[in-house]
């Protein structure tokens, strides 16, 4: 393997990665802070994909002059619409179900087949894509031979800034803070007055506006279907329970070390049994550390 | 019989009795019928997910696995006596020249029947006991078997040439001369479904009702107290889970026995969670409710595919829902409540199961 399909192929790890992390960051707040298992959290971001498409079409009627930033707007958007829509879900079924942790992974896996029916039923089952935003297509040519596509690289510098965004939300706030006392310990932080229904509302409503970003970054790089969810769900889950569920860290780097394992096997051997190598790797893995590569350790 | 089942189960498991046998073999014609033995075959997989999962506490989000092990390996034998001399068709369009080494045991309906009872059980056995030895359990083993039932549907669909692809294994004739496709022969065969089906409703009974039933209870309720007691727990865990894959590797050879054909799809982790539903609407806590729900959500996805195709996931998203979150012990549990008053390990409340779980995935 030449320098250059070295690079090209690590970069294309890099794309796949931005994808899982920012999908595994949101399951890794909301499996790993509160013990909620969300299947649905696929068709959240192909929820999150849908509203960027909506905002692209509405820009692209009423707004014309401003297709360059429309992506930002969506951005920001997909990440409300889907927030809005993780609180009502908190409220509506989620909060039945805490002390019953394998009946909120079946019950967020009906809701996931009602949402992939609805999509159907609104947009169709055929896929739909965004147009590209000007600035951000054509490529980087770095060397002779090595090009990297603008819109990834912005890809990237997103996903790093949502990352730090929810180190700093989580580390370095007081709403952080309160969050960080519910999951150690519920009763006590009920005790100091914090209003634990409203932080785990919060919560789980974080962890579903970051699937809605990875909805709109991933407008970016595919088009999106009724089923886009399913495709991305097991191997999110996969790189939380790799990294060790309550660590971001470890999200982060599960995350990479998967979609790069990933892409190279795939480069090396044919694509379904690089995918079949990955999840033996995984679970053989998991035999050997039951709590992923970056255990924390927590006081039980 | 006083004293071994309570009054509701007798009611589920006669009234079961009379449907199978009395009432569908001779009001429905060929047709109905054939849905019904493919309904039942899930059923078979239901009465294994109740012992594991309902009674064990172990839900395993890819009994696919061991329903597309079964149904696989009976495939085979079918496919190869429907050939004859030649090579099966899907291998040749896929231009494999030769029979694998590892197909060529499945000449014989001898070899074929062992192996659907001892491959998927062997395989369950130590998988499951190597992972709750490492005291792995609740969602990530769910996790885990979910990863392993996508990682069997991509290899089945990527070795087209060994295992047909993604259209599977079909257009089966006979099996040792006896022709299997008229509707006489399926009428046959439903019988025989049927009496395996109550002889595994028996022995899942008997497993729930001895003391090794009691002792899987306790190991769900508070696995760590049943270890300090002494008990290997994982080995019971383990031979919960066995138990429960040999049931849905009998389910699929029975299906690929009745329905004729097996695909990739019925091995995904999509098959495997709607085996589960069945087990969730039913009761996941009364075998003959396994049952009824393989039949009622299986009728249900029939009529409503056939009538509404596009309200069906609706229908069924919302039905899973409201089942899990409403009616934890599903039909079973609501007549329960409606009968019996009396309190046993059968209407253990599953709130205080589940507090259970979360300290034994985080230790």
């Amino acid at each position: 393997m030449s320098f250059d399909i070295a690079v090209m192929q690590i970069f294309n790890g890099i794309s796949l990665f931005t994808i899982l992390v920012l999908m595994a960051l949101g399951l890794a707040i909301v499996f790993g802070l509160m013990g909620v298992i969300n299947m649905a959290h696929g068709e959240l971001m192909a929820l999150g994909a849908y509203v960027t498409y909506m905002v692209a079409h509405f820009f692209e009627r009423h707004l014309p002059s401003l297709m360059g930033v429309y992506i930002l707007f969506a951005i920001l958007f997909a990440f409300l619409v889907t927030f809005a829509f993780g609180w009502a879900l908190e409220r509506g079924f989620i909060r039945f179900l805490y002390k019953r942790p394998l009946d909120t992974l079946l019950a967020t896996w009906g809701l996931s087949l009602v949402l992939q029916q609805a999509y159907r039923s609104i947009f169709g089952a055929q896929e739909v894509s965004v147009p590209m935003t000007k600035w951000l297509t054509g490529a980087w040519d770095m060397t002779e031979g090595i090009q990297i596509p603008l819109n990834r690289l912005f890809i990237v510098g997103l996903t790093v800034l949502v990352s730090y965004g929810v180190y700093f939300l989580l580390f370095k706030t007081r709403w952080g803070l309160r969050i960080r006392a519910v999951t150690q310990n519920r009763a006590m932080s009920g005790a100091a007055g914090i209003n634990t229904n409203r932080v785990d509302a919060m919560t789980f409503a974080l962890g579903s506006g970051l699937a809605g970003i990875a909805g709109a970054v991933f407008t970016m790089i595919g088009s999106t279907n009724p089923l886009t969810g399913q495709l991305y769900i097991v191997d999110s889950f996969i790189v939380v329970v790799f990294g060790g569920v309550a660590s971001l860290l470890g999200t982060f780097v599960s995350g990479f070390v998967i979609a790069q394992a990933q892409t190279t096997l795939e480069f090396l051997l044919s694509g379904s049994m690089a995918k079949v190598a990955i999840l033996l790797l995984v679970i053989v893995m998991l035999y050997f550390r039951p709590n992923g590569l970056f255990a924390a350790r927590v006081r039980q | 019989m006083r004293g071994w089942f309570s009054k509701g189960e007798l009611f589920g498991y006669l009234s079961l009795a009379v449907l199978l046998l009395l009432i569908f073999p001779f009001a429905l014609d060929p047709f109905r019928l054939s849905l019904i033995s493919k309904y039942l075959c899930f059923g078979l997989v239901g009465v294994g997910l109740v012992l594991a999962w309902g009674y064990g506490g172990i839900l395993s989000l890819g009994q696919g696995i061991f329903f597309g092990a079964g149904g696989y390996l009976m495939a085979m034998f079918l496919k190869l006596e429907a050939s004859g001399k030649e090579l099966p068709d899907f291998m040749v369009w896929s231009s494999t020249e030769v029979l694998p080494w590892w197909w060529e045991p499945y000449r014989s309906f001898f070899v074929t029947i062992i192996s659907v009872l001892v491959i998927p059980a062997l395989s369950a056995w130590v998988l499951s006991y190597l992972v709750f030895k490492k005291r792995v359990g609740g969602v990530y083993f769910a996790i885990v078997t979910q990863a392993l039932a996508l990682t069997l549907t991509v290899l089945l669909v990527g070795q087209q040439g060994y295992t047909g692809g993604a259209n599977g294994i079909t257009d089966f004739r006979s099996v040792m001369g006896w022709d299997i496709t008229s509707d006489e022969s399926k009428r046959v065969l439903y019988f025989i479904h049927v009496v395996l089906l109550f002889v595994v409703m028996g022995i899942g009974a008997f497993i729930i009702k001895s003391r090794l039933g009691k002792i899987l209870i306790a190991i769900r309720d508070r696995e760590d107290r049943v270890r300090f007691s002494g008990y290997d727990t994982a080995m019971f865990k383990a031979f919960a889970f066995t138990v429960g894959a040999l049931f849905a590797s009998l389910g699929g050879a029975m299906y690929s026995l009745q329905v004729g054909l097996i695909t990739p799809t019925l091995v995904g982790a999509v098959a495997s969670i709607e085996m589960i539903i069945y087990v969730a609407v039913g009761g996941r806590l009364s075998i003959p409710g396994a049952v009824y729900g393989a039949l009622v959500v299986g009728f249900a996805k029939s009529m409503f595919s056939e009538n509404f195709p596009t309200l069906w996931l609706f229908f069924f998203g919302g039905l899973f829902i409201f089942v899990v979150v409403f009616m934890p012990n599903g039909l079973a549990g609501v007549l329960d409540r409606f009968s019996a008053k009396k309190r046993s390990a059968r209407e253990t409340r599953l709130d205080v199961v589940a507090e259970a779980v979360p300290e034994r995935t985080k230790a």
